[in-house]
């Protein structure tokens, strides 16, 4: 089998730079494909796993959302928020699939990408690869060789997507690595917007997730990526919790695109994970916002790379990395400018924020700059939430807790106010939660 | 006794680098319901630590002593339940809090305490509108209710904020540390002003100052002398020009003696 080989790949191609330590993974122990045992898709919120449940309850997420969330379809007369649609993942098959008919009248294909193969041959031949090809990286080409599905969406030409498109992935099969493949292509003078949301149950073995992103935004295109990740980080002495393998790029190959990604990273043991993007087309615009939280033995070695090609194209880096207990963060981040990059431009910002006296955060940027009429910016800060402030907010009324979230989150902002509406709120929780008993 | 606040025989240490310092005494003061009393002394005299351990703030462990806050044993209260209870304390050196919206944050305060007291949440009009009042009467640029707390906020900004954070909590007891310090004229009469509109039956409070000029403006039933740890001498508002004219040097030869 392929995954043979690959293996074989681990030894030499496997990235080594990165601040994070794991004992050696047996890839052949690994079950590369596992569809689910029982009906295809929820049809009422009964049909759900509670386990999953909990934790929207615990995110204070609303019953008819959970519902869409979970993949139930919604009843009719629930026009309240806007519509989603959300294509859940439940292991490696996709199983249900919504909204598809309003996404039909609009020209937008939303489905799995299992799908799109056999439906839209011509598309995925044709960009399939192009962003990250097989051989990027190691995990990547292990993706390549063995992902069995995905989410797959295509704008047409001037279409704004009428719909925030959300694909919760969830791992729940005993030792199943998933090798999820994503690919997003967006039109000339087309937008969407897609929400990428991740929850697992408590499990004891390690498991890897090793994904692949690839979003393509031709000329005015513009492509927003948000994603909230808590997958299990494993307990409070560091064992279980998932590896968390991610490779995601986006090509803004169109004059003036715009590539967006937001993310607020709270789960998995071991995180690895770059969004990239690659500025071609001229005037085009990259933007990174991120929210890194680590608690107990979490590792998280997390950033962005921004190849700037083209003439005027701009990037905004915002990275707030908060770590706590024994855990150990990293943002790493390059800035890239190619010789014919005249008047680019960047700006970056990593904000490091310490609880407690054990943990670690460290900030590796790598600038490179082939063109002199470049501008590059970077800012740094590192600080600790003082005794002063919490007591501050504790003389207030507040509890220890709440002082802890009000701080966190006020040190995201920048980053929080950049998730759509869905996801704020449930983000602001996520970061209390993970955070719970990380003081006092 | 007065069955409001009754501190007696207090005496609590911090640990400076590794040494135990001794800072509170003895401390023995009674304040009874709706009187607001001054404590004046020498830098060093252990002002400022009273305040915190009313307060409860960790740093400093309590060796004798208690604290008696309408019918509670204060010291065995979290400082947010002291909060609850009625305590407040206007800090000598407000605290930053980078990216925590001003209004956020003090509806979250005021929600946490009326939660705790058993009364309804204010809801976010209601709770604007408040504010938005008792801002102006502090002559708060309305601005400064969207801004981080304290964050940018000059030496008068942010003792004004906390005499807004006062009136909203509606405290039962406040204790007042430097409120006046670095403050101009101006400032410092629109900040007595705020104390002053509070003053009820219901209201008592402890001013902490080095200076006779605060109490032109907020007039204290009665002023305490404190020095190394202890309050040595106590008396009525005329107090306050005595000190101003003779210093300490009086007191502490008598405290000394005795």
């Amino acid at each position: 089998m392929a995954a043979g080989g690959v293996s074989h790949l681990a030894e030499n191609g496997r990235a080594k730079w990165a601040k994070v330590s794991h004992p050696p993974i047996d890839y052949q122990d690994l079950h590369y494909y596992a569809a689910p045992k029982k009906k295809p898709g929820p049809k009422s919120l009964e049909e759900v796993d509670p386990e999953l449940l909990r934790t929207y309850e615990k995110l204070g997420i609303p019953l008819h959302e959970q519902a869409m969330l979970a993949g139930v379809e919604l009843p009719e007369g629930e026009t309240s928020r806007p519509p989603m649609a959300v294509d859940a993942v439940f292991d490696s098959v996709s199983v249900v699939t919504t909204f598809r008919k309003t996404l039909e009248e609009a020209g937008v294909i939303f489905c799995p990408i299992s799908e799109a193969v056999r439906d839209h041959p011509e598309l995925v031949r044709q960009y399939l690869g192009s962003v990250v090809p097989v051989g990027d990286n190691f995990y990547a080409a292990l993706n390549s060789a063995v992902f069995t599905d995905g989410s797959f969406v295509f704008v047409p030409k001037g279409v704004r997507c009428p719909m925030e498109l959300s694909t919760y992935f969830r791992i729940n099969a005993k030792n199943t690595g998933q090798f999820e493949r994503t690919l997003i292509v967006v039109e000339d003078g087309a937008s969407v917007s897609y929400l990428e949301g991740c929850t697992a149950p408590m499990r004891d073995e390690n498991q890897l997730h090793a994904a692949v992103v690839e979003l393509v935004a031709m000329e005015d295109a513009s492509i927003k990526y948000s994603t909230v990740q808590n997958w299990y980080p494993g307990d409070e002495n560091g064992r279980g919790g998932i590896y968390n393998f991610v490779t995601k790029r986006g090509a803004c190959r169109g004059a003036r695109s715009k590539i967006s990604w937001t993310q607020v990273e709270t789960g998995s043991a071991i995180t690895w994970k770059y969004p990239s993007c690659i500025l071609q087309g001229e005037g085009s615009v990259g933007e990174f916002y991120s929210v890194a939280v680590t608690n107990n033995h979490q590792q998280a070695d997390t950033g962005t790379k921004m190849i700037h090609i083209g003439r005027n194209t701009r990037s905004t880096i915002i990275a707030k990395t908060i770590s706590a207990g024994q855990s150990d963060s990293t943002y790493r981040g390059l800035v890239r400018v190619l010789p014919k990059a005249s008047g680019a431009r960047n700006f970056t910002q990593c904000d490091s924020l310490l609880i407690g006296d054990q943990c670690g955060a460290h900030t590796v940027p790598y600038i490179e700059n082939r063109n002199m009429g470049a501008r590059i910016e970077h800012e740094a800060t590192t600080s600790k939430i003082s005794e002063d402030q919490l007591f501050y907010c504790r003389q207030r009324g507040l509890s220890e807790e709440d002082a802890v979230g009000l701080i966190v989150n006020g040190f995201c902002r920048d980053v929080l106010k950049e998730l759509p509406m869905e996801f704020a709120v449930e983000a602001q929780k996520l970061l209390q939660i993970s955070l719970e008993g990380s003081v006092g | 006794m007065t069955q409001f606040l009754d501190i007696s025989g207090l005496c609590a240490r911090i640990d400076a680098d590794g040494q135990e310092k001794e800072i509170l005494k003895g401390v023995d003061l009674s304040i009874p319901p709706g009187e607001v009393h001054a404590i004046m002394g020498p830098n060093g005299s252990g002002k400022s630590t009273l305040s915190y351990v009313l307060a409860g703030r960790e740093d400093y462990e309590v060796t004798a002593g208690s604290v008696n806050f309408q019918g509670k044993d204060l010291l065995e209260m979290e400082p947010e339940e002291r909060a609850a209870a009625g305590l407040f304390l206007a800090f000598q050196s407000p605290i930053e809090l980078p990216g925590v919206n001003n209004a956020n944050f003090l509806r979250t305060a005021v929600n946490a305490v009326r939660r705790a007291r058993g009364q309804d949440e204010l809801d976010a009009v209601t709770f604007l509108k408040t504010a938005r009042a008792a801002a102006k009467e502090l002559s708060m640029a309305p601005d400064m209710l969207k801004r981080n707390v304290n964050v940018g906020f000059s030496g008068g900004e942010k003792k004004r904020n906390e005499v807004l954070q006062m009136t909203l909590l509606e405290p039962s007891f406040a204790i007042l540390d430097e409120t006046d310090s670095g403050l101009d004229v101006d400032a410092l009469r629109i900040v007595a002003e705020g104390v002053n509109r509070l003053r009820s039956p219901s209201f008592s409070a402890l001013v902490i100052t080095h200076h006779q000029r605060l109490l032109d403006y907020l007039v204290p039933d009665r002023i305490h002398v404190m020095a190394k740890g202890r309050i040595i001498h106590s008396g009525g508002p005329e107090l306050a020009q005595q000190i101003d004219r003779e210093g300490y040097t009086r007191f502490l030869a008598e405290a000394e003696a005795a």
